[in-house]
């Protein structure tokens, strides 16, 4: 197990090689640079701007730098706040797109699992098919649409939350439940597909054999193994809810890490462009880590490979 | 769900009923799928005649005008410059439609020859190029997309290229595991025997037997490729004014829902309702082909 976990954690090496010299080296590829598109910069104030940034300098010196502040964790300075360090810009807004993802992600974890066992355990019945419904519509109805038409019916239309902004405690609903429902959907349907799959085996035939009541059959028995492809499916999923929010913040105008990577890449500045697209890998590739780890754990069977 | 055996059997022994029309027997039957396909068929009927037949453009003002509710002149209402919604909605269903097959077709490219060509092979070259695979699989991708739209002009063409790029991973997966599982196969050794070469067994006959799962992952692939379109245009980074594509409808509506709730409901249900076509039509095919998901 340790050494599975430390190989895996090694592989992690050549992907942030290949993310940050891939970013890097496109990043100066593209003509223009952080300056360039300000309106009326004198020049010999853009050359100090450059110098200071080190953007003078040839551009394999400019990786090499790069390469050993990051070594010790330093991101640079951002070069669209003055006077601010990557690190200062992540440390505010981490918190707050995090703190929207919990929600989402409590969301669709409390929505998916229910429906889905439920759907599972009661299969062609109409429950089944208002699972499977609520599914198809989560799957078919993406953010861009759903965010809009709940600002609509429940923001103008009804008066109970602010469709913008993300001050009081009741502006996290929409938003969460805009983010969540797509993955709720997904969830529901891998739970039922795992959970039917898993009742049909033998040993939940030998536990009902054994008397073992309903309830005990599907949560002690049945559970473990049904909710295998949701695990798998929970690693990128976490990675996308707590970090691909660019719409829902850009919708709703919270002021998280999504909409800074927007701003970011629109105003060319490399230094933030740069540490978020890390960022953001580390936890993907993180959070894949932790779901194979899982699943191993939750499936003996992996244990000998 | 009684009579329809005694239908069908008959002919199917007299014509040896082949696997595909076994397959399109079951598809016939899925009442869902075929509502499906009718819609998409007709959606794209509409979107390539439809503009023709009205006597407005999707860019023609009437300032005068300005935003109206739906209406007889104007089905689906007009916008703030007092263009038809209705005409502009069939316009961005060419780009949207056509965004989703031709992305979905490079990705097909790149990764049912990817694929074949790892699953053929074996050994160090396929470890090698699954590596690969893994290693951008764990990238967030969505991220370089919006980068490479941001720095390299917003060119659709480049759209096309980057969303295809992106798309094409999971399909190299079902294409390699196919093929590997082919590659001991009796015709496939009577086929080498006969001295043809590597592309012809490959193309000619390994391909053919793995038709079902690439049709059907292609179908769900146009969903995934135009979610990824429309988030581009909302964001404001995919397609650009004048021209409409579903995404940037949407975000216009949103923008304006509060006085004009017409430019949001229309676009969005027509998207949803392709979206939901697009789904159930790739469910259907796959029950009706018997594709089991597998992604290794």
């Amino acid at each position: 197990m340790i050494r599975f976990v430390i190989r895996r954690l090694l592989q992690l090496v050549p992907v942030v090689v290949v993310v940050v010299s891939a970013t890097f080296f496109m990043l100066r590829a593209v003509p223009g640079g952080p300056f360039t598109q300000e309106k009326a910069v004198a020049p010999e104030v853009q050359r100090n701007l450059e110098a200071y940034y080190g953007l003078d300098q040839p551009l394999w010196k400019q990786y090499a730098t790069y390469w050993s502040r990051l070594v010790r964790g330093d991101l640079g300075y951002s070069m669209k706040y003055s006077n601010r360090t990557v690190n200062e810009i992540v440390a505010d807004k981490l918190p707050t797109s995090l703190e929207l993802g919990a929600w989402a992600l409590l969301v669709a974890l409390g929505l998916g699992l229910p429906l889905g066992v439920l759907a599972a355990i009661r299969p062609n019945t109409w429950l089944d098919y208002l699972c499977t419904g609520i599914g198809l519509f989560g799957i078919c109805v993406p953010p861009i649409v759903l965010g809009p038409v709940l600002s609509l019916v429940f923001g103008i239309g009804l008066h109970w939350f602010d469709v913008s902004g993300w001050d009081y405690a009741d502006d996290r609903v929409l938003p969460a439940a805009t983010l969540g429902l797509a993955y709720a959907a997904y969830i529901m349907r891998l739970t039922r597909g795992g959970m039917l799959e898993v009742l049909h085996l033998d040993y939940i035939r030998t536990a009902r054999a054994k008397g073992a009541g309903e309830g005990r059959v599907v949560f002690r028995h049945a559970l473990r193994g049904g909710l295998l492809p949701v695990v798998t499916y929970l690693g990128p999923a976490i990675a996308g809810i707590l970090t691909g929010s660019f719409i829902i913040e850009t919708l709703f105008q919270i002021p998280g890490l999504g909409r800074e990577f927007i701003g970011s890449t629109t105003a060319r500045d490399y230094p933030l462009i740069m540490g978020l697209v890390l960022l953001y890998t580390v936890f993907v590739v993180g959070m894949n880590l932790v779901a194979d780890i899982v699943q191993v754990w939750m499936n003996p069977r992996l244990r000998f490979e | 769900m009684t009579e329809a055996p005694a239908i069908f059997v008959p002919e199917a022994v007299e014509s040896g009923a082949s696997l595909w029309s076994d397959a399109w027997h079951r598809l016939q039957r899925n009442r869902l799928a075929v509502a499906s396909a009718v819609v998409l068929v007709l959606l794209t009927i509409a979107c390539l005649v439809g503009p023709l037949l009205s006597h407005q453009t999707y860019r023609d003002q009437n300032l005068s005008l300005g935003a109206t509710a739906p209406s007889l002149g104007h089905w689906c209402g007009t916008d703030t410059l007092g263009r038809d919604l209705f005409v502009r909605i069939l316009v961005g269903a060419r780009l949207s439609l056509g965004i989703g097959v031709c992305a979905t077709v490079v990705a097909l490219v790149i990764g049912v020859s990817y694929g074949a060509v790892a699953g053929y092979f074996g050994g160090r070259l396929d470890s090698f190029m699954m590596r690969v695979v893994d290693i951008i699989y764990a990238l967030p991708f969505t991220l370089f997309v919006i980068l490479l739209t941001v720095l390299f002009g917003r060119s659709l063409v480049l759209l096309f290229a980057a969303i295809g790029a992106v798309e094409w991973l999971t399909m190299a997966r079902i294409v390699r595991a196919q093929i590997q599982s082919l590659r001991r196969a009796e015709f496939v050794d009577a086929a080498r025997t006969m001295g043809f070469g590597t592309p012809r067994i490959l193309f000619r006959h390994m391909l053919p037997n793995i038709l079902g799962p690439i049709i059907v992952y292609t179908t769900l692939t146009i969903p995934a490729v135009m979610l990824i379109e429309a988030a581009l245009s909302f964001l404001g980074l995919g397609v650009q004014i004048p021209m409409s594509s579903w995404g940037t409808l949407i975000k216009e509506g949103a923008e304006k829902m509060e006085e004009f709730w017409w430019l949001l409901v229309f676009p969005g249900a027509l998207f949803s309702l392709t979206l939901f076509s697009l789904n159930l039509l790739g469910d259907g095919l796959r029950d009706a082909l018997d594709v089991r998901a597998s992604k290794d």
